[in-house]
Formats: structure tokens, C-alpha cells, sequence
């Protein structure tokens, strides 16, 4: 065996490494945040919350310009998967955490993951086939149901584990009060799982609000705000992480600066939902 | 319970005790719309297989699926001839070498965050690993467009074409240009979008391993790097793994960032720093300006294609993890 003296130094060389490594790893999300913080500021100005984008020339020649229509877009079709996505994911969680005799149980687990597992580019395909090329155009509707698909199984997944976390003993008692088992689901366990839920349906919401490519072919993009509130559901919507794609890509310089703006207002959102799930998660262990 | 609250003259009463019809009639209701709710989640994965393949398999047929495959021409253009092997191979390299690259660093940070920091360091590192795999996907491709590429290609790319054009020319045609949007920056993007995954999985794997393990080791003397790498290592190998694969499928369906940073093109990749695409890359670029059915179908066959491989991986990590927590509680 080595000496002593020698093991101690080994120990210390790796210990230093390891925290080398840790900073190596995080060092990027702090540059990234500063850099989108730094560039994007400037554009993130009045117009940018009141304002349509409109065409590159609006931008080029000064006039102001801004994304109202992609903000109010993605509230929509953000939202409208939301609620699609919730009662059949919690349902499904349901199912995996309340009927673990059923015959399609496992076969239900296993979709999931699948489904899980799947990259979202293939999910907005499927939503592409499924609404748009029936409707014969691109429509806020299909990519809501695209981002449904996305929060769907993570959803399903956090029900069947937070429901999980409930003890068996609450059921039996409801169960011996002569409680239907429905109304012990519903009334009881539901009810105790609640912060575990609600986390979960946070954390697919913003694993959903993040992505763009589903939405390049089915909520599409424009430019302008629809005349009425059903063109946000019926023709093509702007989206944050599909219209800061658009930005980037485009040859405009002034669009750039909007592009790092809108960074700056889906990182924000993104953060601030991430951040209010990890609190609640905390607060639970706590009371636990 | 029922037959006294039926003698009841309180009208209430009767309200307060559900027959038992409204009993069994209630679960059986509550059952059905929870259990056709899991349905459609089946229905849904198998819809997704089913409407790729249905979608691609004009193009399948056309080509035969090995021809689709291995055939390495790609050109909506003048041709009309697809096929997928430029794609397939741009995404085997990129998403492993990432795999590579991040591997080690994002096992040091689950190992630092689970043995050696304080646990109130630990949340934050876990909490801060987290956020990474939170940042969208287009956040990360704006900066790599505008911040990364651009350094890359001054600080790093260019000094090593230089010293490559001047000591070994040979090296230059698998260099390729260095124009800062490629293979290689598109690599390192991914290296760093898919360290959380392996952190976690890891750091997970490293605390399940049981604390017998480690004290017997402690008993004998060793280091906390000795316990680690003899006593934690060893048995949390299969957990790694399985984290380490579900990392690489991440890679393999990340589109955005690496969309708007491959540099985009339909040709077999030689060079590290050249031009590139991806199977979801190449859907990102082709999908919304494809008007040949031909050209769409092959597009949803690449799509089928990334569906196969994502499941393959997903299931591979399944089994492994499966196999690891039956040997795990075994040996509790």
C-alpha cells in the first residue's frame, strides 16, 4: 500500500478536480444568463410589449416594432395545451397509481416513458398530420395540441409518483368508513398530493413553454395579431420560442436585438416557473 | 347503514347516504374516465409510430428502407432522390462525441455534489444542474449563434487551422473551414445541454448505493476518494450507464440548438469544423418549405427513423436500470 502521506495528497488532487469539474459545468449557465441579460435588455423596451413585429422594414426604418402578438400568442396556445394536457395526464396518473391491478397498467407505464423519451420535434409532426393537414392550414389549435403532447407524459408521470407518496393507510380508512372508492381518490388522496401535482404540471408547463420545434409547422408563426380572438386558435399564431428561432436566423440586425429580447422574457418565465415548483417541492419535504 | 336512513323522516338524511347504487354506479364511472384517460396516452404512442411510418412510408417503398437508409444523396432539388445516411451518421457522431465530452465532467459534479459538498452546497449545485436542462433549447442556439460561434472560430478554431496549415497540411481537408458554425461547435452545445441528465441520473445512482458499503471501507482505513472510487463507483456502475444512454437519446432528438448551429448541409460530413445536419435538423430546415410529397414523406420517414433509434435507446436504458435497482434491493 501506498504511504500515507501520498494517499492524502491523491485525495486532495482529486477533491480538486471534482470542484474544477462542478465549476467547468455551471460556468456556462451564468454566461449564458449575463449574455442574454446584456444584449437583450436595450430591445426590451415599451414598444416591445405594445407593438407587431411587422415586416423587416418596419424595424429597419425605426418605426416601432415589437412581439404583443407573440406574447398573447403563446398565452393562448400555451395555455389551451395546459388545459388539455392536465385532466388527461392527472387522469393517467390516476390510473398508474390507483388501479395498479389493472391489465394495462404496465403497458400504460411503459407508453408513457416512450412518449417521454420521444424528442419533441416528432411530437409536432404527429400534431401536423393529426390537425393541420386535415384543417389545410396552420392554426393556434394544432400547436396546442402539439405542446400537450409534450407536458402529457410528464404529467402522468409526477401524478402516478406524487400520488404514490401518499400512505396506503389514508385509502383503507376511506375505504372502511364505507366511502365509495372514487370519492376517497378524489376527496382524499388527491387533496394530499396536491404541492406534488401542481409541481409537476409546473414543470411540464415549462418544459413546453421552451420549445419551438413543434410549433414551426403547426402554430406556424405571423407577424401580425389576427383580427379577432378566434384567429388565435384557428390561423397561424406567433409563438416566443418559435418567433426568437425566426429572429436569430433572419439576415436583420434589428430583428437580432428583438431575438435576444424575447430570450430574455421566455428565459424569465421559464425560470420563475421552475423556481416556484423547486419552492414547493422544498416546502413539502419540509412539512413532511 | 342504507335501510335505517331510508326509515328516516328527514329528508336530508337520505341525501347524506348514497344507495348503494350511487356507490357502485360512481366507481364505475370514476374507473372508466381515469382508465380511458391512461388509454389514450397507449393510443397516442401507438398513433405517433403508426402516422410516421403511414407518413414515411412513401418514401420507404420508393427507396426499399435499406436503400432509404445507407444511401448517402440528399437533393430535393433536381434529383428528387433521398436519402437518410448523411443524417443518420451526422447524428451517431454528434450526439457521442457530446456524449464524450460530457460524460466525465457531469459524473465529477454528481460525485462532488453527493460525497464531498456541504448539503446546503449540494442543493444549490443540484438546483443550478437543474437549471441548465431548463434553459429552452432556442435561448441556447441564439447565444451559440452570436456569442459562442464567433469566439470559437477566433479563439480556438482558426488558431488550430493555422498551426495545422503550417506544420501538418495534411490535416486540413478533416479540419474543414473554420467558419465557427459546424460539427464541432454544434458538439460542444450539446456536451453542455445533456450534463444535467447525467448528472442527476448519476448522483441518484451514487445515493442509492448503501452506506454499509462505504463504512466498511472506512473501516478499513481508505480515503474518501478510496471509498469513493473503490465502494461507490463500482456499485452505482449500472445506474451511470443507464443515465449516460438516456443522455445520448437526449442528443439524438435535441433539434434546435443544434439546428441553428450545424451550419446545415445535405452532404455526408468529413470535416470537424464543417457544415453538418441532423435527423431533426434536417426536418427544423426542410419541413416548412417542402412541397414535393415525395420530399415530406421522406422528411416524416426521417421522422419514423428518429422514433426507431429514440426508442431503442430509451428501452436499452430501461433494461439496464431495471436489471441495476432488482440487483440493488438485492443486495440491501
Amino acid at each position: 500500500m501506498k504511504s500515507l502521506k501520498r494517499r492524502r495528497i491523491h485525495e486532495k488532487i482529486m477533491e480538486g478536480l471534482l470542484i474544477v469539474a462542478t465549476i467547468v459545468v455551471l460556468a456556462p449557465l451564468v454566461i449564458i444568463f449575463a449574455h442574454v441579460i446584456i444584449e437583450g435588455v436595450s430591445a426590451l423596451n415599451y414598444d416591445f410589449f405594445t407593438e407587431e413585429l411587422g415586416s423587416p422594414s418596419r424595424a429597419m426604418l425605426g418605426e416601432p416594432t415589437g412581439l404583443v402578438h407573440t406574447i398573447l400568442g403563446t398565452v393562448v396556445v400555451d395555455l389551451l395545451a395546459l388545459a388539455i394536457a392536465v385532466p388527461i395526464g392527472i387522469g393517467a396518473g390516476i390510473m398508474l397509481s390507483e388501479y395498479p391491478e389493472h391489465a394495462l397498467n404496465p403497458t400504460l407505464r411503459i407508453m408513457n416513458d416512450t412518449l417521454n423519451g420521444m424528442p419533441a420535434i416528432l411530437k409536432g409532426l404527429f400534431a401536423f398530420v393529426l390537425i393541420v393537414k386535415p384543417m389545410g392550414t396552420f392554426s393556434g389549435i394544432s400547436g396546442s395540441v402539439a405542446l400537450c403532447f409534450v407536458m402529457l407524459p410528464i404529467i402522468a408521470r409526477t401524478t402516478e409518483s406524487a400520488l404514490q407518496g401518499i400512505s396506503w393507510t389514508i385509502r383503507e380508512a376511506g375505504l372502511a368508513l364505507g366511502i365509495p372508492r372514487w370519492r376517497v381518490v378524489l376527496s382524499t388522496v388527491v387533496p394530499a398530493a396536491k404541492t406534488g401535482l401542481v409541481t409537476g404540471v409546473l414543470l411540464a408547463f415549462a418544459r413546453a413553454a421552451g420549445e419551438a420545434a413543434p410549433l414551426l409547422f403547426t402554430s406556424f408563426g405571423n407577424n401580425y395579431l389576427p383580427n379577432s380572438w378566434l384567429g388565435f386558435f384557428f390561423e397561424p399564431v406567433d409563438t416566443l420560442p418559435q418567433r426568437l428561432y425566426s429572429l436569430a436566423i433572419s439576415p436583420y440586425e434589428e430583428w437580432h436585438g428583438m431575438g435576444w429580447a424575447a430570450a430574455i422574457v421566455l428565459f424569465s418565465f421559464v425560470i420563475l416557473t421552475f423556481v416556484t415548483a423547486r419552492y414547493l417541492t422544498r416546502h413539502k419535504m419540509q412539512q413532511s | 347503514m342504507s335501510e335505517l336512513s331510508k326509515q328516516s323522516p328527514d329528508g336530508d338524511e337520505l341525501k347524506k347516504e348514497p344507495g348503494i347504487l350511487y356507490r357502485w354506479l360512481g366507481d364505475k364511472i370514476f374507473s372508466v374516465v381515469v382508465i380511458s384517460l391512461g388509454i389514450s396516452i397507449i393510443l397516442l404512442a401507438l398513433g405517433m409510430a403508426w402516422v410516421l411510418y403511414d407518413e414515411g412510408s412513401l418514401a420507404l417503398h420508393k427507396f426499399g428502407f435499406f436503400e432509404f437508409l445507407t444511401n448517402t444523396t440528399w437533393d430535393p432539388a433536381v434529383q428528387l432522390v433521398f436519402g437518410a445516411w448523411p443524417f443518420l451518421f451526422g447524428t451517431i457522431i454528434t450526439s457521442s462525441v457530446a456524449l464524450l465530452i460530457s460524460f466525465f465532467p457531469a459524473l465529477a459534479v454528481a460525485i462532488f455534489s453527493a460525497e464531498y459538498a456541504p448539503k446546503w452546497l449540494s442543493s444549490i449545485i443540484d438546483n443550478l444542474v437543474q437549471l441548465i436542462a431548463a434553459i429552452p433549447s432556442v435561448v441556447i442556439g441564439i447565444w451559440g449563434i452570436f456569442i459562442l460561434a464567433p469566439w470559437l472560430r477566433d479563439a480556438v478554431y482558426v488558431p488550430i487551422y493555422e498551426w495545422a496549415e503550417a506544420s501538418y497540411p495534411a490535416l486540413l481537408p478533416i479540419l474543414g473551414n473554420p467558419i465557427g458554425y459546424g460539427m464541432a461547435t454544434a458538439t460542444i452545445v450539446l456536451a453542455l445541454m445533456i450534463v444535467p441528465y447525467t448528472t442527476s441520473l448519476a448522483k441518484d445512482a451514487i445515493q442509492a448505493v448503501p452506506k454499509d458499503q462505504r463504512e466498511a471501507m472506512w473501516a478499513l482505513g481508505s480515503t474518501r476518494w478510496e471509498v469513493i472510487r473503490m465502494a461507490v463507483l463500482p456499485y452505482a456502475r449500472g445506474g451511470i450507464v443507464a443515465g449516460a444512454i438516456l443522455s445520448l437519446g437526449r442528443a439524438i432528438g435535441e433539434t434546435m440548438a443544434v439546428a441553428m448551429l450545424i451550419g446545415n448541409k445535405n452532404t455526408l460530413p468529413f470535416s470537424v469544423f464543417g457544415a453538418a445536419a441532423t435527423m431533426p435538423s434536417v426536418i427544423v430546415n426542410e419541413f416548412r418549405e417542402a412541397v414535393e410529397s415525395l420530399h415530406l414523406s421522406s422528411l416524416m420517414a426521417i421522422g419514423f427513423l428518429l422514433f426507431i433509434i429514440s426508442l431503442i435507446v430509451n428501452l436499452t436504458a430501461a433494461y439496464i436500470n431495471r436489471k441495476i435497482s432488482v440487483g440493488g434491493s438485492n443486495a440491501v
